[in-house]
């Protein structure tokens, strides 16, 4: 079943949690809504889920008014932070929940409810903990008995709340792949909120940026990854250098868009996205190295302009290609770059730097 | 693998001593004094003075009242918890400090508010008898008031951390899966306050059962009908019949103590049938 945000307000008290927020969701889609905590993507989920209710707007289900209609009755599956499992209860019988609460009419028979626990529960893996109790689980397996329980009741909808923001990484890497694989079995429209760029851009189909109350940027984790629309955008997702376009003129020449030369101009450049050259040439800065360290796959390096640190990384060829030292002269040219004017975006250059890269 | 055991916490030895010796100056020798003085008595002679039926009576008002104030209590002291905790309204703190008022009131004050606001001329006892003809001073409504009245903090003061306990999230996470307010309450917040309940509950019967001084003005102390054991021990020491009144007060810690047990049974039976003692593994995601 298809989601649609319209329009949505919400204030506490002076706070904005979410300004005129409109989103779709079609079947079967992984959404994620991304941001800062506070920026309102919890909001936005709860407003979803009806356990809270807008100032104004509306949400559809599957094209049907929504809006004012009782979680009891809305068939979202919620999944929270902290799993909220009925501690009193077995595992059996919180997965059971949903089914036992239906009207008489509507209520499985035992053996049904039976038959219904034990493949959720193996859909988990974790039929062989159907007697135990919450209290007897660790964080990774409780979180997925929740999962269990939502998915009891069929929803048409599945939300998650921050599904693994308790567990440590290790889980949540695993717990992850594992949701995507879930969803793609459910043909079910899902949504989870996380503040973890990398969980998002790893799980969703799409990503929903969100800062201070409203979206920012909609799109798929390749696209507000490599085309971020706002600063914020920028920033939020990875790790990005600021280059002034008064400070750093000459990088202004490099772009030779009109506009540029403006004072508040700034250039986003993401770290991997500059190469280091030795030579000098058209556009280039000039730069001393800080610091070189390697990552992994990865060599970061710490260079400095004007007073100013920048981060750039390289691959581990082009580091040994290059034999870079602390305290060496060396040029910086960008391979992508963005220039925003506030929150405007005013060119986006790529530039081909030719081999050796 | 040795065979003794290291304690993280040192000084058990040190302080189970303490709390034995402590525990037998001011609990068990006087009651085992007690209990020695009515051995002074042969066994039919202790029978005679234990089953008299005034004797009887006073067992039935004393239980009786406590039980049922203690029941009444569960059930109202569970609300005023439950509002304390979770609305917000002017005044809040303020009743919330009340509710400890009939712990600190010396229980001969609260006996005689009680009996004046509830007599035939009192503010509330005048409409109850005037509009509904129901008579609660001197009568065992009376000491049923009384009761109450003591034992509302108990309740309240044990069930209101529990409550405070309950994440909201699990009350949202019913209605998600579907359940009504009435169903949540029932399959999903009653049995997680069931054992707190239960401890207010006993600890404000307990306290009944032994309560006198507020008691004995409500009362009436009608010998047969409004006259609690306590009152009837008090009158067998007033008229020196030592033995007498060491029978009595003999029978009533039996009674006590077979009830304080089996509800700390109960109550032992309610908080492990969920929580699952035997850790054994599984802890891995």
């Amino acid at each position: 079943m298809s989601i649609e945000v319209k329009n949505i307000s919400k204030r506490f008290g002076n706070f904005v949690a979410l300004d005129n927020i409109s989103l779709e969701i079609p079947t079967g889609e992984l959404v994620a809504l991304l941001g800062p905590s506070g920026c309102g993507k919890t909001t936005l989920l709860r407003i979803i889920a009806g356990m809270e209710s807008a100032d104004e707007g509306q949400v559809l289900f599957h094209g049907e008014e929504a809006t004012h209609v009782h979680t009891r009755e809305r068939q979202v599956g919620f999944v929270f932070q902290h799993y909220a499992l009925f501690r009193h209860m077995s595992v059996f019988e919180n997965v059971a929940f949903g089914l036992r609460v239906k009207p008489r009419a509507e209520r499985p028979s035992e053996a049904e409810i039976r038959e219904r626990v034990m493949k959720l529960l193996s859909l988990v893996q974790l039929d062989w903990l159907a007697e135990r109790y919450p209290s007897q689980l660790s964080g990774g397996q409780r979180q997925r008995i929740a999962l269990a329980r939502a998915l009891a009741v069929e929803p048409k909808v599945l939300l998650l709340d921050e599904p693994f923001g308790a567990l440590d990484t290790q889980v949540r890497k695993e717990l992850r792949r594992w949701l995507r694989h879930l969803h793609d079995e459910m043909h079910i429209a899902s949504v989870f909120v996380t503040h973890d760029q990398e969980e998002a851009l790893e799980v969703a189909d799409r990503v929903v940026v969100m800062n201070k109350g409203h979206i920012e940027q909609i799109g798929t984790p390749d696209e507000v990854y490599s085309a971020p629309a706002s600063p914020f955008v920028y920033r939020f997702l990875g790790n990005v250098n600021v280059f002034h376009s008064r400070q750093h003129g000459q990088w202004a020449e490099v772009d030779r868009a009109t506009h540029v030369e403006k004072d508040e101009a700034l250039a986003f450049v993401r770290p991997h996205d500059i190469d280091i050259q030795r030579e000098s040439s058209a556009g280039a800065l000039s730069a001393s190295v800080l610091h070189v360290q390697a990552i992994g796959p990865l060599v970061r390096v710490e260079v400095e302009h004007q007073g100013e640190v920048f981060e750039v990384e390289l691959t581990r060829e082009r580091h040994t290609q290059l034999a870079l030292a602390a305290g060496e002269t060396v040029w910086l040219r960008p391979r992508n770059l963005r220039v925003f004017q506030g929150e405007e975006m005013v060119s986006s250059q790529t530039f081909d730097l030719g081999a050796g890269i | 693998m040795t065979k003794k055991s290291h304690r993280v916490l040192p000084g058990f030895g040190l302080s189970l001593g303490y709390a034995l010796v402590y525990l037998s100056l001011l609990v068990l020798i006087p009651l085992g004094g007690l209990i020695a003085k009515s051995a002074e008595l042969s066994w039919a002679q202790f029978w005679d003075i234990a089953t008299t039926a005034r004797a009887f009576a006073s067992y039935r008002v004393t239980f009786g009242c406590a039980l049922l104030a203690a029941i009444v209590n569960g059930v109202f002291g569970l609300i005023v918890a439950w509002v304390l905790v979770r609305y917000e309204f002017p005044g809040k703190k303020l009743i919330d400090a009340f509710v400890d008022l009939p712990f600190a009131l010396p229980t001969a004050v609260a006996g005689i508010t009680l009996t004046s606001l509830y007599a035939n001329t009192g503010w509330v006892g005048q409409y109850l008898e005037g509009v509904f003809g129901f008579k609660v001073a001197f009568t065992p409504a009376g000491i049923v008031v009384a009761l109450i009245f003591i034992g509302i903090p108990f309740v309240v003061r044990t069930v209101q951390p529990v409550i405070e306990d309950i994440e909201q999230e699990v009350e949202e996470a019913a209605s998600t899966l579907g359940a009504t307010r009435a169903q949540t309450f029932a399959r999903v917040l009653f049995p997680a306050l069931f054992p707190a309940l239960l401890t207010g509950f006993t600890l404000a019967f307990a306290r009944a059962v032994g309560e006198y001084g507020s008691v004995i003005f409500i009362a009436g102390n009608m010998p047969m009908v409004s006259e609690i054991t306590p009152l009837l021990i008090i009158s067998k020491l007033e008229q020196y019949d030592l033995p007498g009144a060491t029978v009595l007060a003999v029978v009533m810690l039996v009674i006590s103590f077979v009830l304080l047990l089996s509800i700390n049974l109960l109550q032992w039976w309610a908080a492990n049938r969920h929580s699952g003692r035997h850790i054994d593994g599984g802890a891995q995601a």
